[in-house]
């Protein structure tokens, strides 16, 4: 058990390695939309997303083109790894905010 | 107040499914009201300590806690059920046949009673930490209170009466199967809930994605829609899976089966082998 545990920090370890020079986007959530509506990401790598929430009050980062959920407390910022996507457009949304938090990243 | 019983409803309806196939899963045993409701009740408490906690998870572990945690919640599940699962598959039989002879009450062990209790608990505390702190937002954001006190309701009647139709729907399998079905819908729901444990820690990048769409059926049936939610939760249903989710939903539903079949085929031996020695003793 022990063992595994070693193993499996010790991966960790490499992966956090890995990521540590992916690229990195920020998006902006500022009075329940995000900024920009429209982000340029480069298609077949893997990326950092930064979400920073500017409000008070929180937010989720959601997409069910690319899979992915997370809740952005007020004020603070969070990260999620995408890709690496094909090329072309993906939407998300705020999940608590749905008729002012949308936006769409596009892979080119 | 749409919106906030919209959003309420999607994440009840998550949860409501899940208790649901708990629920037909311990049809007849005694005492299994006090368990769900105690699951229910355990895991609203622990719903409003999560949403209080959110920001020192969130915070935790280089800024991956949520998806920690959240892996962590599902993959305790996926214990408890398989647990479960595994137990009833030694137990099933007696316990239908019980059910034929003295009516509706059977006991049964209370282990494996309370793992599903830890399961009921678990899907609400996941859920309703999530309506929390949306329900937070909007009351900090200014929404009227009658659209709250109106929203949160509707929500949650909306979410426990596809809940209570599902259960209703089920009871009408005979009794003959009625156990390996449900049975089947847990291991389902168990490779379900280890799918969305992989694309949380994929999310996080501690597991590599193994291809990060292997098809796309969201044309078919969109997770975001209220029927590919309800898949989501019942048999794992993912639009885009990555390759790692289907690998856990694999893993979930062999493990599964094999340890149901083993321990099956284990005691039926035994109680053959039971049968056999008894005339001998007789005679």
């Amino acid at each position: 058990m022990l063992r595994l545990l070693i193993v499996f920090s010790l991966l960790m370890v490499c992966v956090s390695a890995l990521a540590a020079d992916m690229p990195e986007f920020q998006l902006t959530i500022r009075n329940q939309s995000f900024e920009p509506v429209q982000l340029k990401v480069p298609a077949n790598t893997k990326f950092k997303l930064l979400v920073k929430n500017t409000d008070n009050t929180p937010s989720e980062f959601e997409s069910t083109d690319m899979n992915r959920e997370k809740i952005v407390l007020p004020n603070s910022t969070i990260n999620v790894y995408i890709g690496p996507l094909d090329k072309g457009s993906y939407k998300f949304f705020d999940d608590f905010h749905q008729d002012t938090g949308k936006g769409v990243l596009i892979a080119e | 107040m749409l919106g906030i019983a919209l959003l309420v409803f999607r994440e009840v309806l998550e949860a409501a499914l899940i208790v649901t196939i708990v629920a037909a899963a311990t049809r007849g045993v005694v005492g299994r009201a006090r368990f769900i409701g105690g699951g229910i009740g355990l895991g609203v408490v622990g719903a409003v300590i999560v949403a209080l906690f959110a920001g020192a998870i969130a915070d935790a572990v280089g800024g991956s806690g949520q998806e920690l945690f959240n892996a962590c919640v599902l993959l305790a599940a996926v214990l408890m059920i398989g647990w479960h699962v595994i137990w009833m598959s030694s137990h099933g039989r007696e316990l239908t046949q019980q059910m034929q002879a003295v009516g509706q009450s059977v006991k049964a062990g209370s282990s494996s009673l309370a793992m599903l209790l830890a399961v009921v608990a678990l899907a609400v505390l996941r859920e309703g930490s999530e309506i929390v702190l949306f329900l937070y937002g909007m009351a900090a954001g200014g929404a009227g209170k009658a659209d709250l006190f109106l929203g949160i309701p509707v929500g949650i009647a909306g979410g426990v009466a596809v809940g209570f139709a599902l259960y209703f729907g089920l009871l009408r399998i005979p009794l003959r199967y009625f156990f390996s079905a449900t049975n089947w819908m847990l291991i389902l729901l168990a490779a379900g809930l280890a799918s969305t444990a992989a694309r949380f820690l994929i999310q996080a990048n501690w597991l590599p994605a193994w291809d990060n769409q292997v098809w796309n059926t969201s044309a078919l049936l969109d997770n975001g829609s209220v029927v590919g939610k309800a898949m989501h939760i019942l048999v794992g249903y993912d639009a885009r899976p990555a390759g790692m989710q289907i690998a856990f939903w694999l893993v979930t539903v062999i493990v599964l089966v094999s340890g149901m079949r083993w321990m099956t085929r284990g005691h039926v031996a035994s109680s053959r082998a039971a049968q056999t020695v008894a005339p001998q003793a007789t005679a």
